[in-house]
């Protein structure tokens, strides 16, 4: 058993905000919400036979992580979240989806690897939570601590994206060119 | 009930498992790419979980390479999809295996 506790160092300093019971119903709360709409988005995503409902299902996915994210103290983050994903991801999603003009019903029936994809999952879902209830992070007790005062903030992040994280920065950047030229060079009409 | 990291990961870990199942049973090209994308979600809800668990914005800085990493992704995978569309006129992987045999 890994007491995680016993790793953290700042374990114990505690801000204001979440001793106060009503800021934390209502956490709790905003938390039971977000992840029961998340968990149904996301189990229509697979289940919807339109693939532009699956999309806009996804989409509504991305929303309830955003909001999530400020929960957890990255507001930053949350705002990626919803430009990035769902301002260019999903968008390039709904382009290709509309380009394509795909014919529905083309869904096999029930078959072996069906059968897989429903047990393999299940499975992973069993081993996780055991491992989850194997590492004893202190359950009941909420988040150890309140985040520190501007963790999420655009400061924060930048200050150490450009100092702590600029090598993986920088090759992010590269993949990103790399990925250009890939959808260019796919792109064109003869292979 | 106080929300705590162990709520975060177990959800996390809802939705990465559903987007398994949905690589595994769906054959639309297109709804296996939602389903991957929904995988990365659920890592990097797990990732802000944790940075805010430790207080420690590495967590958030990893989010935002995954996101890189998945804008990349979907700009190739995209592209090879509508390649594929071009010359099959089908999405459904069952029909393009031509690289399986």
């Amino acid at each position: 058993m890994i007491d995680l506790r016993a790793l953290n160092p700042y374990f114990g300093i505690q801000t204001s905000d979440s001793k106060i019971p009503a800021i934390r119903g209502m956490e709790s709360l905003l938390f039971l919400l977000l992840a029961a709409t998340s968990v149904f988005a996301a189990l229509m995503v697979i289940l919807q036979k339109n693939p532009l409902s699956a999309v806009l299902f996804l989409v509504l996915v991305f929303f309830c992580l955003a909001a999530l994210f400020v929960l957890l103290a990255a507001p930053f983050i949350a705002a990626i979240q919803l430009i990035i994903y769902v301002g260019a991801i999903m968008v390039l999603f709904l382009f290709v989806l509309m380009l394509l003009n795909v014919k529905r019903g083309e869904e096999g029936g029930f078959s072996l690897l069906k059968a897989a994809g429903i047990i393999v999952p299940g499975l992973l879902l069993v081993v996780t939570a055991a491992l989850l209830r194997s590492v004893a992070i202190p359950a009941d007790s909420g988040f150890a601590r309140s985040a520190p005062s501007g963790l999420g903030s655009v400061e924060n992040v930048g200050r150490n994206l450009f100092t702590v994280y600029l090598l993986p920065f920088e090759i992010a950047g590269f993949l990103l060119l790399a990925g250009i030229i890939g959808a260019i060079a796919l792109a064109k009409k003869k292979l | 009930m106080v929300v705590s990291l162990n709520h975060y990961l177990i959800l996390s870990a809802f939705l990465f498992c559903i987007g398994v199942a949905g690589v595994l049973t769906r054959r639309n090209a297109i709804i296996i790419f939602a389903s991957i994308e929904l995988m990365m979600n659920a890592a990097n809800l797990a990732f802000v979980a944790f940075a805010r668990h430790w207080g420690d914005v590495g967590g958030q800085i990893f989010v935002l390479f995954v996101i890189a990493v998945a804008a990349a992704e979907v700009a190739v995978g995209l592209a090879i999809i509508v390649a594929l569309f071009r010359h099959k006129e089908t999405v459904n992987i069952d029909r393009v295996n031509i690289l399986k045999w």
